[in-house]
């Protein structure tokens, strides 16, 4: 098993002035190498524990070790491993773009030389090339969320944290990032997204923690968080006729008529092989059979519920 | 982190100068002129004031310009970074303690201040009528006094930049700009002030007056606070100041 890179224990936040605590309690580890999400609504906490992550916000309890530095007792040795990629763009407005990844390169201690050279080299990986000299505020959204993936990477973090890095782009630019970060993975790169975008962390995330009212309360891989639902355990298949199919093994039985066939829901601890032979016995034919697998998105209301925040 | 912190410190002078050198100028320099045009000129040529007026109104000019251009470089860009563009964020998070991006912002203004200050003296022979006489000058003493007093306005500006609140920086900056320009003893040597003996106490509490005083000392021989007192305003200011300005800069930098 690869190592721990983050570590966040029994972490609580409260702010002064507020009742309630903005995390309370939150516990979990992101590996080494891992593509890790943090998922929640609104309000939930996650920004917080990701400010405490990158020395910004300061924890009331608990502790939060990056690469075995604590982030209050070593702040500067946890920066030099991190970089950040924020929400919105944060990047230099009286710089141009090749500026701004080569005086980000200096704050890390990059001679004069070196700092040009991976500028235009970054630049390049993340397409923007022809526009190194212009100004940052004639980029448009995507471009400065490129470029503020390109300045992160100008030190060579460990770990790059993501704060809802797709929010607002094209589908395009949605892509391209998506692309980059899983290329940033196969480099070695640890990554940390908090998202709304269920999709995203479905296709990109190796493990996922849901966040809400301040705690974790879901933490798995993708597909075992999909398996929280009620549904996961039930299988739809399509067979030829019209009338419904008698499956005596299973807990209920749930379908309609389509046309020359039938569709069902066999919910139960049914096997697709054991639902196959069914069909097969029955002397009807086999047209579809699948596993019913709830979106994560499915996952994240059956989780948090469905009320407004 | 000294090179992180020196980073920082080019990143601001490249910007100074290769990006908004006019800004910079026409910020620092503008209402400098102006006093010294209308008041060290204006007056005494339409008789509303004596004609060396504006040889005691130099030092006073020159301490405002010291002051305002530090301050101002502190405290405007800060509030932007902070409440709006959250540029700072990227120097928050390079490999340096929190208190050394104020510290790096403290000195860069002061350096700013300097430069405003120093293109007040050529001015000054141009456009007051005897031109300006250094003489009589301490130049140790002037060149102490411009970086000691370009440094009490950038912790000023500090103070303003993180304790205001965005949304109230414009009536901040009114309500407490003129008050700082009007009783910083910038128009009038403290000295003269005695028959206003209520005004007068009330000026040792401005900063400036300090700064104002010490550039006196340092260009003239006219009569000005104790040197004493000068030094002990200003220790104090930058003291103060300098606490409360790098304390606000900790609080909206860390939550």
């Amino acid at each position: 098993m690869s190592g721990v890179l983050v570590q966040v224990a029994d972490l609580r936040k409260r702010y002064p002035g507020s009742p309630v605590e903005a995390v309370a309690g939150i516990s979990f580890e992101v590996r080494e190498g891992e593509i890790f999400g943090l998922l929640g609504p609104n309000g939930a906490g996650k920004t917080t524990t990701i400010g405490t992550i990158t020395t910004r916000v300061r924890p009331t309890a608990g502790r939060v070790v990056v690469d075995g530095h604590d982030v209050c007792r070593a702040p500067v040795a946890v920066k030099k491993r991190i970089a950040v990629v924020p929400q919105l763009s944060n990047l230099d407005r009286s710089l141009t773009a090749v500026e701004n990844l080569a005086f980000h390169a200096a704050y890390f201690g990059a001679g004069r030389r070196e700092r040009r050279r991976r500028a235009l080299e970054m630049l390049a990986r993340m397409g923007l090339e022809g526009r190194a000299n212009d100004k940052v505020d004639k980029y448009s959204g995507g471009m400065a969320q490129r470029l503020m993936i390109a300045r992160a990477l100008m030190h060579e973090p460990r770990l790059l944290i993501l704060d809802e890095p797709t929010t607002g782009l094209d589908p395009q630019s949605r892509l391209f990032l998506w692309e980059a970060m899983l290329d940033l993975r196969a480099r070695g790169v640890t990554l940390m997204l908090t998202t709304h975008d269920m999709a995203e962390a479905d296709r990109l995330c190796d493990r996922i923690a849901i966040v809400d009212h301040g705690k974790v309360i879901a933490l798995d891989t993708p597909r075992g968080l999909r398996r929280l639902l009620p549904a996961e355990h039930g299988l739809e298949v399509v067979v030829s006729g019209r009338e419904p199919l008698t499956v005596d093994t299973a807990e209920n039985v749930e379908g309609a008529p389509e046309d020359d066939r039938w569709r069902g829901r066999i919910y139960g601890e049914l096997s697709p092989g054991e639902l196959a032979d069914v069909v097969r016995a029955a002397g009807r034919e086999l047209i579809e059979l699948r596993r019913m697998e709830g979106s994560l998105e499915d996952v994240f209301v059956h989780l948090t519920g469905r009320e407004l925040r | 982190m000294i090179r992180a912190f020196l980073a920082q410190c080019e990143r601001d002078l490249y910007v100074t100068v290769r990006r908004e050198p006019f800004s910079f100028l026409s910020q620092s320099l503008l209402q400098p002129l102006f006093f010294l045009f209308v008041f060290g000129r204006v007056l005494p040529e339409i008789g509303a004031a004596q004609g060396d007026y504006g040889a005691q109104l130099l030092p006073g000019i020159l301490a405002l310009t010291l002051v305002l251009t530090a301050l101002q470089n502190v405290a405007l860009p800060l509030v932007i970074e902070f409440s709006f563009t959250k540029e700072i964020e990227d120097r928050l998070l390079a490999p340096l303690p929190v208190t050394w991006v104020a510290v790096e912002k403290l000195l860069i203004a002061t350096v700013r201040g300097v430069i405003g200050g120093l293109l007040i003296l050529p001015l000054g022979e141009l456009i007051l009528p005897g031109g300006i006489d250094l003489g009589g000058a301490s130049i140790p003493a002037l060149a102490a006094m411009l970086v000691v007093g370009a440094l009490v306005g950038a912790c000023l500006g500090l103070v303003l930049g993180t304790a205001v609140p965005p949304n109230r920086i414009s009536v901040a900056f009114g309500l407490i700009l003129t008050p700082l320009i009007f009783t910083g003893a910038t128009f009038y040597p403290w000295e003269s002030l005695d028959s206003l003996r209520w005004f007068q106490v009330l000026t040792l509490v401005n900063p400036m007056t300090y700064v104002s005083e010490g550039m006196r000392g340092a260009l003239t021989d006219a009569p000005h606070l104790a040197a004493g007192w000068i030094v002990l305003g200003l220790a104090a200011g930058i003291a103060i100041f300098g606490t409360l300005g790098v304390r606000g800069f900790l609080r909206r930098a860390v939550d």
